[in-house]
């Protein structure tokens, strides 16, 4: 009679075949045993304080403003790098998708 | 200890040294960029030989030559959607490089180009250049909003765009780390633990059968870092799709 279930089983193959259905682990296919993780979290966590202390190192530089945009962008890539391991379990929910 | 050959010498693989001598050193062409010459014949010829014959039933080597190409396909359409198939000569010429790279060094006397972070670096920033440039042409101005998530109170965007800029480029350290600096330590823990069994080996009557302990962690190690060769090339270009539909569908 109603074929509400088959609609939403079909909107979920639509939203599959488009690339936006993500699985219940975040991103798929990656490695996902313990050493995986925790070697992905670290240099997810090393790469954004590098490219903080980078900017920062570089605009002091520039501006001759030394240390202190340095420790911002200290503060601003540990801040980047907790929210990398946070989206490496969280992928961004899609709010906007059509 | 101070003879030659009896240290312990793990980094000295990683030097370059200029190919064919004077050749080599007058146009500075290491043996490094002769084996990204090797990897890029060897994928060549490994195509066009699997896809010479097209066989209806394929031989081995048309066979491999489809598993590898159903693999990156399948990857693409699985991570980015059905418009990913544009993008998959990208991701496969990538993976591609980068896998016979890691095989590459890990024959006896080659060299490993992938264990060099200016490389992999470079691989990276292709990457994340070529996902930028897409997702500015798909999306245009809008492609900013990826910087600023929908409903976060505006009065934390001095906060939250700093953020995510830096979170954005991390992905090209990220990238290029994660291969480099796996490729670095196998070979590595190769050199040391084969240099372990020559320094036992040479210590008079026991030292053989002591040295049998070293060899076969090294033999253990050699069938792992088959694994991690492919695994690094596979996870460097997921990666690569997975930015890629970030780009695409820009969330």
């Amino acid at each position: 009679m109603t074929n509400q279930p088959d609609l939403h089983e079909r909107l979920r193959q639509a939203r599959a075949r488009e690339g936006l259905e993500i699985g219940p682990n975040g991103q798929k296919g990656l490695p996902t045993g313990p050493w995986g993780i925790g070697l992905r979290a670290g240099v997810e966590v090393v790469s954004a304080l590098v490219v903080g202390i980078g900017i920062g190192w570089a605009l002091d530089r520039w501006l001759g403003t030394w240390p202190w945009l340095f420790l911002v962008f200290f503060v601003m890539g540990s801040v980047a790098g907790v929210l990398n391991v946070y989206r490496l379990f969280n992928p961004r929910r899609r709010s906007r998708v059509t | 200890m101070a003879k030659e050959g009896k240290t312990i010498d793990a980094l000295s693989q990683f030097e370059l040294t200029p190919f064919l001598g004077f050749f080599g050193q007058s146009i500075g062409f290491s043996q490094s960029n002769a084996f990204m010459l090797l990897a890029l014949g060897l994928t060549t010829g490994f195509i066009l030989m699997a896809a010479a014959r097209g066989a209806m039933v394929p031989g081995r080597l048309q066979s491999l030559g489809e598993a590898s190409y159903e693999f990156i396909h399948g990857m693409v359409t699985e991570q980015i959607g059905d418009e990913g198939k544009k993008y998959f000569p990208f991701v496969f010429a990538i993976f591609m490089f980068v896998l016979f790279g890691n095989l590459l060094g890990l024959l006896p006397y080659a060299f490993t180009f992938t264990s060099h972070i200016a490389v992999t670096l470079t691989l990276a920033v292709i990457v994340f250049v070529t996902v930028t440039v897409i997702a500015l042409m798909r999306h245009g101005m809008h492609f900013f909003s990826y910087f600023f998530p929908e409903g976060a109170p505006v009065w934390l965007a001095p906060i939250i765009i700093p953020v995510e800029v830096i979170s954005y480029f991390s992905r090209v350290v990220s990238l290029s780390v994660r291969l480099f600096a796996n490729m670095v330590a196998g070979h590595v823990m190769l050199k040391v633990f084969a240099t372990f069994v020559v320094l036992l080996g040479s210590l008079g009557a026991v030292g053989p059968f002591v040295a049998v302990l070293p060899l076969s962690v090294n033999i253990a190690l050699v069938g792992f870092e088959f694994l991690v060769a492919f695994l690094q090339a596979y996870v460097f270009a997921i990666l690569t799709s997975i930015y890629l539909h970030d780009a695409v569908h820009l969330h």
